[in-house]
C-alpha cells in the first residue's frame, strides 16, 4: 500500500516535470524554429519572459524525481542509470547547457555572444527530451535488466525507444506552444496568439501520429504493455486523444481560453497512461516491482511525510509564483528599468501589444505548416522502415 | 569485463571536479540571498540609495550565480547513480530521505528567487523584501539536508541491514547522525564566510584601484563585517569537529596529523611532506597535538597503525597540507578582521594601509580555498571508505567504462562554464560602473514592456541612487 502511494508520487512528479519543465524545453524548441535576428524578435521575446521566472522551479521537479526514484526504488534506479548511463550523460549535458545558455543570453549585450548563447539554450533544449525520452522508451520496451553491469547501446537505440525520443521533443513543442499562446492571449498579442497556434497545431498533428507510431512499435517490443495500454489504461489512452483533439479543435476556432489546461492533462493523461500499464512493475521484463526494489516500508513512510509537507509548503509558494507571473509582475533585472533600455520603436513591435499590421507573424503559417509537413512525410517514412523490420 | 577498480579513480576524480565547482556556487546560492537582503533591508531601513543599488546589482549577479548553480547540482544528482550506482543500490533507501528533504528547500529556494529576482519592477518595497526571506532560510535548511547525506557517510547509523537488504530506516537518526551536528554548522558557516570575502574581495579590489567611495565603502562593509564576525565561530566549530573526528575517525584525524602510531605525548607538525615514514619540510611543535585532542599531553591519540594499510586513505601528505592550508587561512582571516575591529574601536575607521586592502582582495579567494581544502580533508581523509567502515569505494564505482572520456568532456565543460560565468559577472560590473543604460538588444528579448517599467516610482528612485 505504502509502496503504491509512493509509485504515484514519483508519476506525479515525472508528470508535473512534464508538463511544466517539458515546456520550458519546448520554448526552446520554438526558440530555434525562431528564424533570423529580425524575424525570431517578438517570438523570442514571448519564450523568454514566459519562461525567465519559472523554469528553476520547474526544473526542480526533475531533481525531486530523481530522488524519490533512488531513495524509493534504489535497485531499480541502480539498473536504469548503468543500464542507460550514455542517453543519461547526454541529457545532462543538454540540462548543463540549456540553463547557463539560457542565464548568460540575458546577460550578453553583443549580438554575436548573445546569438551563442541563444543557439546553446535552444539546441540544447532538444537534447535534454530526446535522450530522456530514449531513456523511458528503452525502460517501457523492457531492455533495462534487474541488475544491469553494463551500459547497453541497443536498448535505448530500439524502434520504441528512439520514437519516445522524437516523441518527447515533440511534446514539449506542443506543450510550450499552446502555453505561449495562452500568454499572448493574456497579453492582447494577437500576433504572437495566431503564431503560436499554428505551431501549437503541427505539433500535435506531429506529437499524435509519434505517439501511435510508439504504440503500435510498443505491440512488437514490448506485448504485454501494450496490451495493458489498450486494455486497463485504454480510458487514459482515450483522455490523452481527446485532449489533443480538443485543443487542435479550439485552435482552429480561435478560442484559446482554457487550452494550456486540456494540453497539460492530455499530456498528463499519456504519462498516467504508461505508469498503470507497467504496473505494478518497475523495470517491464523483470521481476523488479515497486515493492521489491530494495527499499523498507520505513523509507516509503518517510518519502510519504515529506512529500506531504512538500506540496503544502511547495504548492502555495508555486501558486503565488504562478499567480504574479500570469499578471505580469515579474519583469527583468535591473537594466530594464531604464527608460534608455527600449530601443526605439519598440512601442510597434507586437511584444507592446499594439500589433502592427506588419508585424512577422502573418507571413509565417506558411513555413511552419510546410515544415509540419515535412514532419510527417519523414515520420511516417520513418515508421514504415520500423514496420518493415 | 573492464576492471571495476579502474573506474574509481577516474569516478572519484570526476565527482571531486564537479563537486569542488558545484560547492562554491553552493556557498553563493546558500548564502548571497542573506547579504543582499542584508542591504536591500539597509537600504529601504534607512532610505539609503547606495545600498538598494548594491541590493539590485547583486540581485542580477545571484540570478547568473543561481541559475548556474541548478544546473551543475543537477549535475551531482545524476552522478549519485551514474558514478557510484553500488552506493546507491545498497543505500539509496537510507540516505535518500535527506535529498528529499533538500529537494523540499530546493523548491522553496527556486520558487521564491523566481519571485525576488524578477520582482523588483513591481513589488512593492517591503513585499519585495520578504519574498526574498524564504530563499535566505530555505538556503540553511538545503544546506543542512545536504551536509546530513555527507556526514551520514562519515557516521552511518539509522538503520538495519539483513543479508545486503536495508530492512529498516529511521529517518530521523540517519538527518541528525553523529558528525551532523559538527559539519552542518561548519559547512553553513563556511558559505557564509565564502559570500561575505568575496563581496567584501570584490570592492577592496576596487578600493584598491583608487574608487573611493561610499558605494565600494559600502559594499566592503555589507559583505566583510558579517563574515568576520562569523569567523572567531567557525573556528571554535572547527576546533570541536576536529576533536569529535579525533574519536569518530581516528584515522582520518592520524592522516590529518600525521599520527603514523598510536602514543602519548603526540606532537603537532605545521607544514611538512609525508614521504615512505619521513616528514620534510614540517616544523614539530612538541606535545601540542595530544594538547588540542585532550587538553594534556599524555592524552593518548589513535595514529594509522591502527588499521591495515589498505584500510588507510591514501595521499596522506595531501590531506596534512590541505588541513593546514585551511587552519591557516581561516587563522588569517581571524587577524585580518581583529585588524578591523582594532581599528574601529581606537579610531572608528577602517585601516587606510594597502596591507588591509590588499588582504582584502584576496580574502575571498582565500575563503574559497579554504572551503576546498575541507571538502578535501573530509573526502580524502574518509578512503578508502564512501559509507565509513562499511561499503569500499571500488565496491560503489560504476561497472561502466569510459569514465576518463566523462571525466575529461567534464573538465572540459566546467572550465568553459567557469570562464563564461567569471566574465559575465566581470562585463555586468563593467557595464554598472559606466552606469550605462542597457545597450539595445537587438536580437535576444527585449528586457520588459516599457509603458509598466518607466512610470513605476521604485525604479526613479534606482535611477537617482545610480547616480
Amino acid at each position: 500500500m505504502a509502496y503504491d502511494a509512493v509509485g504515484a508520487i514519483l508519476l506525479a512528479g515525472v508528470t508535473l516535470y512534464a508538463v511544466l519543465g517539458g515546456a520550458d524545453f519546448g520554448g526552446g524548441l520554438w526558440d530555434l524554429l525562431a528564424g533570423t535576428t529580425a524575424q525570431g524578435r517578438a517570438p523570442r521575446a514571448l519564450i523568454d519572459e514566459s519562461i525567465t521566472p519559472v523554469w528553476e522551479g520547474n526544473h526542480v521537479w526533475l531533481v525531486f524525481d530523481l530522488v524519490i526514484f533512488w531513495t524509493a526504488f534504489p535497485h531499480a534506479f541502480a539498473s536504469v542509470m548503468v543500464g542507460l548511463a550514455l542517453p543519461l550523460w547526454l541529457a545532462l549535458a543538454g540540462i548543463v547547457l540549456r540553463g547557463s545558455g539560457f542565464a548568460f543570453r540575458k546577460e550578453l549585450t553583443r549580438l554575436s555572444t548573445q546569438r551563442a548563447a541563444g543557439a546553446t539554450f535552444a539546441f540544447s533544449s532538444l537534447v535534454t527530451p530526446f535522450f530522456m525520452g530514449t531513456v523511458v522508451g528503452a525502460i517501457a520496451d523492457g531492455a533495462v535488466p534487474a541488475d544491469a553491469t553494463q551500459a547497453s547501446l541497443a536498448a535505448w537505440t530500439s524502434p520504441t525507444a528512439l520514437l519516445a525520443g522524437f516523441l518527447f521533443v515533440a511534446a514539449c513543442g506542443y506543450l510550450a506552444a499552446v502555453y505561449l499562446v495562452g500568454e499572448a492571449t493574456s497579453r492582447g498579442d494577437r500576433g504572437m496568439r495566431v503564431y503560436f497556434a499554428r505551431r501549437a497545431q503541427a505539433a500535435a498533428i506531429v506529437a499524435g501520429a509519434l505517439s501511435l507510431a510508439a504504440l503500435l512499435e510498443l505491440r512488437n517490443s514490448n506485448q504485454l504493455v501494450f496490451d495493458r495500454l489498450t486494455g486497463r489504461a485504454l480510458p487514459l489512452v482515450v483522455v490523452a486523444g481527446v485532449c489533443g483533439l480538443a485543443v487542435f479543435a479550439l485552435l482552429a476556432l480561435g478560442r484559446p481560453r482554457g487550452i494550456r489546461v486540456i494540453a497539460a492533462l492530455g499530456v498528463a493523461a499519456v504519462v498516467w497512461g504508461w505508469g498503470i500499464a507497467q504496473y505494478p512493475v518497475l523495470l517491464p521484463g523483470t521481476s523488479v516491482t515497486l515493492s521489491n526494489a530494495g527499499a523498507p516500508e520505513s523509507t516509503m513512510v518517510a518519502v510519504i511525510v515529506v512529500f506531504i509537507i512538500a506540496l503544502l509548503l511547495v504548492g502555495p509558494s508555486s501558486a503565488l509564483l504562478y499567480t504574479l507571473q500570469g499578471r505580469h509582475l515579474l519583469g527583468a533585472g535591473e537594466h530594464a528599468a531604464l527608460p534608455a533600455a527600449v530601443p526605439a520603436g519598440y512601442r510597434g513591435q507586437p511584444g507592446a501589444g499594439s500589433g502592427r499590421p506588419h508585424s512577422p507573424p502573418r507571413r509565417l503559417p506558411g513555413p511552419a505548416i510546410r515544415s509540419a509537413a515535412f514532419g510527417v512525410v519523414m515520420l511516417a517514412a520513418v515508421i514504415r522502415r520500423l514496420r518493415r523490420r | 569485463m573492464l576492471d571495476v577498480a579502474a573506474q574509481v579513480v577516474p569516478a572519484r576524480a570526476q565527482m571531486a571536479t564537479t563537486l569542488g565547482f558545484h560547492i562554491i556556487l553552493a556557498c553563493l546560492g546558500i548564502a548571497l540571498p542573506t547579504f543582499v537582503l542584508l542591504a536591500e533591508f539597509i537600504g529601504l531601513r534607512r532610505q539609503n540609495g547606495t545600498a538598494l543599488l548594491l541590493a539590485r546589482r547583486w540581485s542580477q549577479a545571484m540570478g547568473v550565480l543561481i541559475a548556474v548553480g541548478a544546473v551543475t547540482g543537477t549535475v551531482l544528482s545524476f552522478e549519485m547513480g551514474l558514478l557510484w550506482p553500488g552506493l546507491m543500490r545498497r543505500y539509496g533507501s537510507v540516505l535518500g530521505f535527506p535529498f528529499a528533504v533538500e529537494g523540499l528547500f530546493f523548491f522553496l529556494e527556486a520558487i521564491f528567487a523566481g519571485v525576488y529576482l524578477w520582482g523588483w519592477h513591481r513589488l512593492a518595497g517591503w513585499a519585495h523584501w520578504w519574498s526574498g526571506v524564504p530563499i535566505a532560510v530555505s538556503g540553511i535548511f538545503g544546506a543542512m539536508s545536504v551536509i546530513a547525506v555527507n556526514s551520514w557517510m562519515n557516521q552511518p547509523g539509522g538503520f538495519t541491514e539483513s543479508d545486503g537488504r536495508i530492512t529498516s530506516v529511521n529517518a530521523w537518526q540517519v538527518f541528525f547522525n553523529r558528525a551532523a551536528s559538527y559539519e552542518m554548522p561548519h559547512m553553513i558557516l563556511a558559505a557564509y564566510m565564502v559570500a561575505g570575502f568575496l563581496i567584501a574581495g570584490i570592492y577592496a579590489t576596487g578600493i584598491l584601484r583608487g574608487r573611493r567611495d561610499r558605494y565600494h565603502y559600502a559594499g566592503f562593509a555589507i559583505g566583510f563585517v558579517p563574515a568576520a564576525i562569523l569567523t572567531p565561530f567557525q573556528i571554535l566549530v572547527g576546533d570541536t569537529a576536529a576533536r569529535s573526528i579525533a574519536s569518530d575517525q581516528p584515522v582520518k584525524f592520524a592522516a590529518m596529523e600525521y599520527v603514523a602510531r598510536t602514543s602519548r605525548q603526540v606532537p603537532e607538525w605545521i607544514g611538512g611532506v609525508y614521504v615512505n615514514g619521513n616528514i620534510y619540510a614540517g616544523i614539530r611543535i612538541p606535545y601540542l597535538d595530544s594538547l588540542l585532542v585532550g587538553f594534556g599531553p599524555g592524552t593518548r591519540v589513535i595514529g594509522w597503525d591502527s588499521v591495515p594499510p589498505t584500510d588507510r586513505p591514501p595521499v596522506v601528505w595531501l590531506i596534512h597540507l590541505a588541513f593546514d592550508v585551511m587552519v591557516g587561512i581561516g587563522s588569517l582571516l581571524l587577524l585580518w578582521g581583529l585588524w578591523a575591529a582594532y581599528e574601529w574601536w581606537r579610531r572608528r575607521r577602517l585601516p587606510p594601509r594597502r596591507l588591509f586592502w590588499w588582504a582584502g582582495a584576496v580574502s575571498g579567494l582565500a575563503a574559497i580555498v579554504a572551503m576546498e581544502c575541507g571538502w578535501i580533508v573530509t573526502e580524502v581523509g574518509r578512503q578508502p571508505w564512501v559509507v565509513y567502515q562499511i561499503l569500499p569505494t571500488a565496491d560503489a564505482a560504476t561497472t561502466n567504462g569510459g569514465v576518463l572520456t566523462s571525466l575529461t568532456l567534464v573538465i572540459v565543460l566546467y572550465a568553459v562554464l567557469g570562464v563564461i560565468t567569471i566574465a559575465i559577472l566581470r562585463m555586468l560590473s563593467r557595464r554598472w560602473r559606466r552606469g550605462e543604460a542597457e545597450a539595445p538588444v537587438p536580437y535576444g528579448p527585449f528586457p520588459a514592456p516599457p509603458d509598466r517599467a518607466s512610470t513605476s516610482p521604485r525604479d526613479a528612485d534606482a535611477g537617482k541612487a545610480g547616480r
